[in-house]
């Protein structure tokens, strides 16, 4: 349900940005999603599909999905780690005064068509 | 000959228009000198009840509208309308949020000019809500005792966008295990700004705290 808000979303974004380009059919289109964006990936695409199957802009376009790494930043010791496999709490030195640095993107990185 | 392929780089998260979006309304309701109030919560935290109580405690001072935001029904809507607000049921057929398209329908649709403090009531739902920018000037979640201390561990994202953190059914506190130093770890540890206020709409235990907190932001957002 989370997935397919976003892919609604992301429909309109791509219809206006159709609109804008002069663009009748999009073709592909290249999302970049956060390891920890909270979306995952197979339920995006099925979503994705059910939906893209309704707009004629979009229907015969492939969607690419490349990943972005979750990294946490330490405050306390300045030191970068993997979100994914240490969480919040810093391995370095057991801090729990962290930041995500990246990993929660849900972005359009690029789109073809004609 | 077919026309050629362009590609075209885009590099902008699918929230950007929203956030736009939002962003304008935002601004519009500050110049009619309205303070909107994004209210989270999952379904059963008692927004309603809370709602249907601020609205009474407020009646003589400010003139309090509420946007009910369900999947289907308008029972909430004719809750807090009985408790003397102005309110509209919104239908997000389907959606399991209010985005800033949907919000200034709505709005549009009640008028909010006249109005000095407009609630949105979410979809009960701690996912969703926390990502799309409704246009409001705050946001507001509730979290109820007996769904635990461990939540901001379970849905950061919500703790973290959210300014005010309400933990209602304070008065069930003996029955169960709610460990409020934890909480406020676990909350602050997200969200080292928020602020958290202990109430029951059920005892009034908090809520003066609460109505402080509401008559501060409302003035402040008409002043500045």
């Amino acid at each position: 349900m989370h997935e397919l808000g976003v892919v609604f979303t992301t429909i309109d974004t791509l219809e206006e940005l159709g609109r804008e380009n002069d663009l009748s059919r999009i073709t592909r289109v290249t999302m970049r999603l956060g390891e920890v964006s909270g979306i995952l990936q197979d339920y995006f695409a099925d979503c994705w599909r059910w939906a893209c199957g309704r707009t004629e802009l979009l229907k015969d376009s492939t969607l690419e999905l490349e990943t972005i790494d979750a990294v946490t930043f330490c405050t306390a010791c300045e030191k970068t780690y993997g979100t994914v496999e240490h969480g919040r709490t810093c391995p370095f030195c057991g801090s729990d005064q962290t930041y995500l640095l990246t990993g929660n993107e849900i972005e359009i990185k690029e789109i073809e068509g004609c | 000959m077919a026309d050629p392929i362009k590609v075209i780089e885009v590099k902008e998260s699918v929230f950007a228009n929203n956030d736009r979006a939002a962003e304008a309304l935002r601004e519009r309701m500050h110049d009619a000198g309205t303070f909107m109030i994004n209210l989270m919560s999952s379904p059963g935290a008692g927004k309603t009840t809370l709602l249907s109580a601020t609205t009474r405690a407020l009646a003589d001072e400010m003139r309090v509208a509420i946007m009910e935001a369900d999947v289907d029904s308008d029972v909430d809507a004719h809750t807090v309308q009985e408790a003397g607000a102005k309110a509209i049921q919104l239908h997000t057929g389907g959606m399991c949020h209010l985005d800033a398209a949907m919000t200034e329908q709505g709005l549009q649709q009640m008028g909010y000019e006249d109005t000095d403090l407009v609630f949105i009531e979410n979809v009960g739902n701690l996912i969703c809500p926390a990502e799309f920018d409704t246009g409001a000037a705050a946001k507001v979640m509730i979290l109820s005792v007996p769904e635990g201390d461990d939540k901001p561990l379970k849905y950061p994202l919500m703790f973290e966008v959210s300014d005010l953190v309400l933990i209602s059914k304070v008065d069930t506190l003996p029955y169960f295990d709610f460990d409020r130093d934890k909480l406020e770890r676990n909350v602050l540890l997200r969200n080292p700004d928020a602020q958290i206020i202990y109430l029951s709409a059920k005892t009034g235990e908090g809520m003066d705290q609460w109505l402080s907190w509401l008559r501060e932001h409302v003035s402040d957002w008409k002043r500045a």
